[in-house]
C-alpha cells in the first residue's frame, strides 16, 4: 500500500470542506466590484455527498478485467465496483487525485464492460450494480447558490464531481440497455424508492446531469412494467408541489419530456387518471411564472392527449369533494377539449406578454387539431380572448393573435360560425383599428375586418351600425351599475345608523332582528 | 332564482325607505356575474351590501344557493368571495344560522389555487367559533369529515387546518373520529397533504388530552420526522415545539429525542436548517437539562454543518442560546462549549455565515463579562474587523456600543484603534473607503462613553481621517469630508480650527467636483461651529469665520443654544447614527451629490454596496 498524499490536500473531516482557511491580510478586498452575489466564492458543491465519507480507505489499481480469466471475473467485477463507491471530494482539486484516477479508470473499464461484453450481468452482481450507482448518484442536492435562480439569465451551477458522475450516469444507462438487462432481477433493486430518490435528482441545476436522468428514466419507464404508474404519481406530486408551493424546480422540462413520449404511447379509451393528469397538473403548470422554460414540452404534452382524444365526447368527472361542481372550471358537463381550451383561458396570463405569446401560440397548436362540432362550445370566450389579445398595446400579442386568421383551418371554423365569433370580436377590432399605436397591427385588423366583410357583408354592416349604439348603451349601464351602488350604500347606512347608532360598527355585529326591521331604534 | 320580484323593478327605483323587495336578486347577481372582471371583484368586494340590501332571510335562501351552485370565476373573485364570507354571520341571521356559509366555504376549500383555499379555511375557522356546540357537531364537523375524505388533494389538505377548531368543542364520540380522520391525513398518499398535515400537527396536538398526545400524536410525529420526503421531515421540526412543551421531561425523554436528534443529523440539510432555525423555540420548549445533554452537541455540530445555510442559520441563534441557558454555569458550559466553535466560524469560507455570526457576537459580551470579552472575544472582533466581507465588518463597527458598556472605551480604543489606523493604509481602495466611512461612527461612540472620548478622537483618530485626504481615490477624499463633517462637533474647536479647516479647505479646491461640494458642505457646518463654540472665552478673540465659506448657505445642525457637553454627546449619537445609516446606504446618500441619481431599494444592502461602488469608481478619476 501506498502512503497517502500530504495531508494538507487530503479530504478534510466534514467540518471544514477543504477550503483554504484564513485569507491571508494581503488578499483582503472590501468590496468585490461585481454583484457580491455572483462573485462570492464558489460554495462546497457536492460537500451533502462528501459528508458521509470519513476514513476513507485509499483506492490502488486492481487488475484489468479483460486481463483476468472468465472465471475469476465476477470476483474482480464485484470489487471495482466496491471500489467505485468510494466517494472524493471535488472541491478540493489537488485532493486525493491518484485515489480519484483509480476510480475514474475503474468506472471507464466498467461502461466498457457492460456495453461491449456480454454474459457479465449475472444475477449476484445486480446488487452491487445498483448499491455502487445509489452511493454515487443518489445524495440531498445542495442549496442553490443563487435563491433567484433564472434558468434563461443565470449559468447553472455545474456538479463538482462530474467527472466521476458522468460515468455513474453512462455505466447506468447501458446496464439498463444491455441485452443481457433482466428487469425481472432488477425490479428487486429499482423499487419505488430508488424511482423517488432518482426523480428528486432532477433538480439539479446541472443540465448534463437533468440530460442523463432524463433518458435514464425514461428507459426504467419502459422497463419497468410495475413501476410505470408510480412515476406518472410522482411526476405529477412534482408538477403540483411546483405550481401551488414552491415554483422552483429545475428538471421540469425534462419530466415533461418524457412525458410527452409516454402520453404518445397512452391506449385508448384515455383513463380518468390521465385526463385528470391533463386537466388538473398540465393545465394548472400553464400558471407558473418560468412557463417559458418548459413551454414547448408542455405544449407537446397538451396537443398530444388532444390529438389523441379529439373525438372522444364522453364525460369526465374531475370534481374533488361530494359531487358539488367545482367552482373554478373544472365544470364536468364538457368534454376534454373544451375543457383544455377553458383551463386556458382561465389562467391566461394579465400582465406578462411574453406568456400571452406562448398562450396564443398553443391555442393555435390546440385549434389545429379542434373538431368543429368541439369549437362550437368554446368559440365565444376563446375568441373574446383572441380580441382583448389584439387589443393589447404590446405589438407582438396583437400580432400573433392577428396571426390566427392566416390559418386556413382557423378561418374555415371561423367562417362557419361566424354569426357568433363575428360579434365577439367585431368590437374591439373595429376599435382598435382606430387607435393601435402600430401601424402593422392597424393594416393586420384592416385585413381581418375586410376578410370578415367578404364573409358576411350584411352581418358585417349590421355590426357597424349597431357598433355606436351599443357604446351609448354601455354608457348606459354604467350609470345604471353606479345608481343601483349608490342606493345600496345609501342603505346601508341607513340601516347601520338605525340600529347602533355608530357608523363604524362592523356588519357582524348586527343582530338579525335589527338587521331585517330597519328603522328600529 | 329571479321569480321573486317584478323586473320592471329598476335600481333607479331604490331611492325610497329601504324596503327590500325593491332589489331583485337578478339585478344584484348580474353584478355578480358582470363580464368585466374588475366589476365583479368590486361587487363581491361589497357583498356585505348586496347581502344587507336583500335581509337575512333572502341572502339565505338566495344569494347564498347562487354563490354555491353557480359561480366560476377567476382565482381573484373567488379570494374576496372567500374573505367576505368569514364575516358574514351576522348578515345571514345570526349564530343560529352560521351554518348556511357552510356550503359554498367548502366549495371553495377544495379550489386548486391555495391562497383561495388558505382563505376559505381562514374563514371557516372564524366561523366555526360562532357555530353553537350542536350546530358544531351537525354541520360543521360533517364538513371536515366530507374534506378530509375527498378525493382530491386540495380538499384534503383544506381539512387539515380545521380539526383543531373543532375538536375541543366537540363530543368524546366525535373526537375519536377526528382523531382518526387526522391520523390518516399524516399518512396520506400525497405528500402535498402530508405536508398540510405535519405543519398542523403541533396546533392539533395542543388541543388534545395529554393521553392521546402521548398515544397518537408522538408516533404520528415520529413518522412524519422520518418521511421519505425531506419537505414533509422537516415540518415536524415545527411540530416538535409545540408537542415538547406539552410533555413532561421523562415523557419528552423517552418519545421525543430520538427523533429530534435523528432531525438534527437528517441527511438533508432543509432539515438540519430548519432545527437551526427552530433552536431558541426547541431549547425553551424542552428546558435547561435536555438543552444541556442534547441540544448543545446538536448545535455544535449544527455550528460546524457542512451546509452553510446551516451554519449561518445556527450562527444567528448563538446569542439567544447563550442567553437562554441557566444563568448558573452559564458561563463555564459558553466557554467550553460553544466558544470554540464560534472561533472557527470567524474564519469560516462563507460570507453568509461570518456575517450571520456578526450580527449576535458582540452579544455576547455582555452575558461573558469584562474579562471573558477582553481575552476571548476581542480577538475575534479584531479578526471580524479585518474580514473582507464588508457586511461582517460593518456588523460589528455597528455593534461597538454593547462591547463597550462591558469593557470600557479605553479597552476597546486601545484594541481596536490600531486595526483600523491599520486598515486606512490598505491597499485596495474599497477598504479604504469603508474606513472612513466607520470613522465618525467610531467617534460618536467614544465621544459618548467618557470625557477622554475627544482626546482619543483627536490624538488618534483625526491624524488617520487627515491622512487620507491625500487619497489618490476621489471616493475616499469626498468621504474624508463627510467624515469631517460628522465628526466636527465631537472636536474640540483647537483641533477643528488648526486641523480640520485646512483640510478643508485644500478639498474645496479639488479637482474633482463631488469632493468639492461634499467638502463645502463640511467647511460650512465646522464653520459655523466655530461661530458657535463651546467655551466662549477661549474663541471669542476670532468671532469672524475665515472667508472661504462665507458665500455658501448655513446648514442648521443640532441644538444651537445649548452648547458644551450636551450639545457635544447630541451631536455625536446623531453622528453614530447617522453614519451606521450611512454605510448601510451608501448608495442613497451620494445620490444627494451633485453628478448623478441612484433609485434602489434601500433594503438590500449588498446591491446598495455594489451599485454604490460602481457608481464611485466610474467617477472617481485614478
Amino acid at each position: 500500500m501506498e502512503t497517502k498524499l500530504p495531508p494538507a490536500s487530503t479530504p478534510t473531516s466534514p467540518s471544514s470542506p477543504g477550503l483554504s482557511p484564513v485569507p491571508p491580510p494581503d488578499k483582503v478586498d472590501g468590496f468585490s466590484r461585481r454583484s457580491l452575489r455572483r462573485a462570492r466564492p464558489r460554495r462546497s458543491h457536492s460537500s451533502s455527498q462528501f459528508r458521509y465519507q470519513s476514513n476513507q480507505q485509499e483506492l490502488t489499481p486492481l487488475p484489468l478485467l479483460k486481463d483476468v480469466p472468465a472465471s475469476e471475473l465476477h470476483e474482480l467485477l464485484s470489487r471495482k465496483l466496491a471500489q467505485c463507491g468510494v466517494m472524493f471530494d471535488f472541491l478540493d482539486c489537488v485532493a486525493d487525485l491518484k485515489g480519484k484516477e483509480v476510480k475514474r479508470a475503474a468506472l471507464n473499464e466498467l461502461v466498457e464492460c457492460v456495453g461491449s461484453t456480454r454474459g457479465v450481468l449475472i444475477e449476484p452482481v445486480y446488487p452491487d450494480i445498483i448499491r455502487m450507482i445509489s452511493v454515487n448518484i443518489f445524495r440531498t442536492l445542495p442549496p442553490s447558490e443563487n435563491p433567484e435562480f433564472d434558468p434563461e439569465e443565470d449559468e447553472p451551477n455545474l456538479e463538482p464531481s462530474w467527472p466521476h458522475l458522468q460515468l455513474v450516469y453512462e455505466f447506468f444507462l447501458r446496464f439498463l440497455e444491455s441485452p443481457d438487462f433482466q428487469p425481472s432481477v432488477a425490479k428487486r433493486y429499482v423499487d419505488q424508492k430508488f424511482v423517488l430518490m432518482l426523480l428528486e435528482l432532477f433538480d439539479s441545476e446541472d443540465p448534463r446531469e437533468r440530460e442523463y436522468l432524463k433518458t435514464i428514466l425514461h428507459r426504467v419507464y419502459g422497463k419497468f412494467l410495475g413501476l410505470r404508474a408510480y412515476i406518472r404519481k410522482q411526476c405529477s406530486h412534482i408538477f403540483l408541489r411546483f405550481i401551488y408551493e414552491l415554483e422552483h424546480f429545475n428538471g421540469v422540462a425534462e419530466l415533461l419530456e418524457i412525458l410527452g413520449s409516454i402520453i404518445n404511447g397512452f391506449a385508448l379509451p384515455l383513463k380518468t387518471e390521465h385526463k385528470q393528469f391533463l386537466v388538473r397538473v398540465l393545465i394548472p403548470l400553464h400558471s407558473v411564472k418560468s412557463l417559458s422554460v418548459f413551454h414547448a414540452q408542455l405544449a407537446y404534452c397538451v396537443v398530444q392527449f388532444l390529438e389523441k382524444d379529439a373525438t372522444l365526447t364522453e364525460h369526465v368527472s374531475t370534481s374533488g369533494g361530494q359531487g358539488r361542481p367545482h367552482p373554478c372550471g373544472s365544470d364536468s358537463s364538457l368534454p376534454q377539449l373544451p375543457q383544455v381550451i377553458r383551463g386556458l383561458l382561465k389562467y391566461w396570463p394579465k400582465t406578462c406578454t411574453q406568456k400571452e405569446v406562448m398562450f396564443l401560440g398553443e391555442m393555435e397548436e390546440i385549434l389545429d387539431v379542434i373538431e368543429p362540432s368541439q369549437f362550437v362550445k368554446i368559440q365565444e370566450p376563446l375568441f373574446k380572448q383572441v380580441a382583448r389579445c389584439v387589443s393589447s398595446p404590446h405589438f407582438q400579442v396583437a400580432e400573433r393573435a392577428l396571426y390566427f386568421w392566416n390559418n386556413e383551418y382557423i378561418l374555415s371554423l371561423i367562417e362557419d360560425n361566424c354569426h357568433t365569433v363575428l360579434p365577439a370580436v367585431f368590437g374591439t377590432l373595429y376599435q382598435v383599428s382606430k387607435e393601435h399605436w402600430n401601424q402593422t397591427i392597424v393594416s393586420l385588423i384592416y385585413n381581418v375586418l375586410k376578410t370578415f366583410m367578404e364573409m358576411n357583408g350584411k352581418l358585417f354592416d349590421e355590426l357597424t351600425a349597431s357598433y355606436k349604439l351599443e357604446k351609448q348603451q354601455e354608457q348606459q349601464k354604467a350609470r345604471e351599475r353606479q345608481e343601483l351602488w349608490q342606493g345600496l350604500e345609501e342603505l346601508r347606512l341607513r340601516r347601520l345608523q338605525g340600529t347602533q347608532g355608530a357608523k363604524e360598527a362592523p356588519l357582524q355585529r348586527l343582530t338579525p332582528q335589527v338587521a331585517t326591521s330597519g328603522g328600529q331604534s | 332564482m329571479a321569480g321573486t320580484a317584478g323586473p320592471g323593478t329598476g335600481p333607479g327605483a331604490a331611492g325610497g325607505d329601504g324596503d327590500d323587495s325593491l332589489y331583485p336578486i337578478a339585478v344584484l347577481i348580474d353584478e355578480l356575474r358582470n363580464e368585466d372582471v374588475q366589476l365583479r371583484l368590486n361587487s363581491i368586494k361589497k357583498l356585505s351590501t348586496i347581502a344587507l340590501a336583500l335581509g337575512v332571510e333572502r341572502t339565505r335562501t338566495e344569494l347564498l344557493p347562487f354563490l354555491t351552485d353557480t359561480i366560476y370565476d377567476e382565482d381573484e373573485v373567488l379570494l374576496a368571495l372567500a374573505e367576505q364570507l368569514g364575516n358574514f354571520t351576522g348578515l345571514v341571521g345570526g349564530p343560529d344560522f352560521a351554518h348556511c356559509l357552510l356550503p359554498p366555504l367548502e366549495s371553495l376549500a377544495t379550489v386548486e389555487e391555495t391562497v383561495v383555499r388558505d382563505k376559505a379555511v381562514e374563514s371557516l375557522r372564524q366561523i366555526s367559533q360562532e357555530h353553537t356546540p350542536n350546530a358544531l357537531e351537525a354541520h360543521f364537523v360533517p364538513l371536515v369529515k366530507r374534506l378530509a375524505s375527498g378525493d382530491w388533494f386540495t380538499s384534503r389538505t383544506s381539512a387539515c387546518g380545521l380539526f383543531s377548531v373543532c375538536y375541543p368543542r366537540a363530543s368524546d364520540a366525535v373526537r375519536a373520529e377526528i382523531r382518526q380522520h387526522f391520523r390518516s391525513l399524516c399518512s396520506d398518499d400525497t405528500p402535498m397533504v402530508r405536508r398540510a398535515a405535519a405543519s398542523k400537527l403541533g396546533e392539533f396536538a395542543k388541543v388534545l388530552e395529554l393521553d392521546s398526545v402521548k398515544s397518537e400524536i408522538v408516533p404520528l410525529f415520529t413518522n412524519l420526522a422520518s418521511d421519505e420526503q425531506d419537505s414533509v421531515r422537516l415540518l415536524a421540526v415545527e411540530a416538535c415545539v409545540s408537542i415538547a412543551q406539552l410533555l413532561s421531561q421523562e415523557d419528552l425523554e423517552a418519545l421525543v429525542m430520538p427523533t429530534l436528534r435523528q432531525a438534527a443529523e437528517d441527511k438533508s440539510w432543509r432539515v438540519r436548517y430548519m432545527v437551526a432555525d427552530k433552536f431558541s423555540e426547541l431549547q425553551k420548549a424542552v428546558g435547561p437539562k435536555i438543552t444541556l445533554n442534547d441540544l448543545i452537541p446538536a448545535f455544535q455540530n449544527l455550528l460546524k454543518d457542512c451546509e452553510a445555510e446551516v451554519r449561518a442559520a445556527a450562527a444567528h441563534k448563538v446569542k439567544e442560546l447563550c442567553e437562554n441557558l441557566p444563568t448558573e454555569g452559564r458561563e463555564t458550559i459558553i466557554m467550553s462549549q460553544i466558544l470554540p466553535y464560534i472561533k472557527e466560524l470567524v474564519s469560516d469560507t462563507n460570507q453568509h455565515v461570518k456575517s450571520a455570526l456578526a450580527s449576535v457576537i458582540m452579544g455576547l459580551s455582555t452575558i461573558l463579562g469584562k474579562e471573558n470579552t477582553i481575552e476571548h472575544l476581542l480577538p475575534l472582533f479584531l479578526a471580524q474587523l479585518k474580514d473582507e466581507c464588508p457586511e461582517v465588518r460593518l456588523n460589528i463597527i455597528s455593534n461597538l456600543d454593547c462591547v463597550n458598556e462591558v469593557i470600557g472605551i479605553r479597552q476597546l480604543s486601545q484594541s481596536l484603534l490600531p486595526a483600523i489606523v491599520e486598515l486606512a493604509e490598505d491597499a485596495k481602495w474599497r477598504v479604504r473607503l469603508a474606513i472612513i466611512e466607520y470613522m465618525p461612527l467610531l467617534a460618536g461612540q467614544l465621544a459618548l462613553s467618557e470625557a477622554c472620548g475627544q482626546e482619543i478622537t483627536t490624538k488618534h483618530m483625526l491624524p488617520v481621517v487627515l491622512k487620507m485626504a491625500g487619497d489618490q481615490v476621489a471616493n475616499v477624499r469626498f468621504n474624508v469630508a463627510k467624515s469631517l463633517q460628522k465628526i466636527g462637533p465631537v472636536l474640540n474647536t483647537d483641533a477643528l480650527r488648526e486641523e480640520v479647516k485646512p483640510v478643508l479647505q485644500k478639498l474645496g479646491q479639488d479637482e474633482d467636483v463631488d469632493v468639492k461640494y461634499f467638502a463645502q458642505e463640511a467647511i460650512s457646518v465646522v464653520a459655523q461651529r466655530l461661530r458657535k463654540p463651546d467655551f466662549p472665552a477661549k474663541d471669542s478673540e476670532e468671532p469672524s469665520a475665515p472667508g472661504a465659506d462665507k458665500n455658501h448657505f448655513l446648514r442648521a445642525r443640532g441644538p444651537e443654544e445649548d452648547p458644551g457637553k450636551v450639545q457635544r454627546e447630541h451631536a455625536a449619537r446623531a453622528a453614530s447614527e447617522e453614519a451606521v445609516e450611512m454605510a448601510r446606504f451608501r448608495g442613497t446618500d451620494v445620490a444627494k451629490g451633485p453628478a448623478y441619481q441612484l433609485h434602489v431599494n434601500p433594503r438590500d444592502t449588498l446591491a446598495q454596496l455594489e451599485i454604490a461602488d460602481l457608481v464611485h469608481f466610474s467617477q472617481s478619476r485614478d
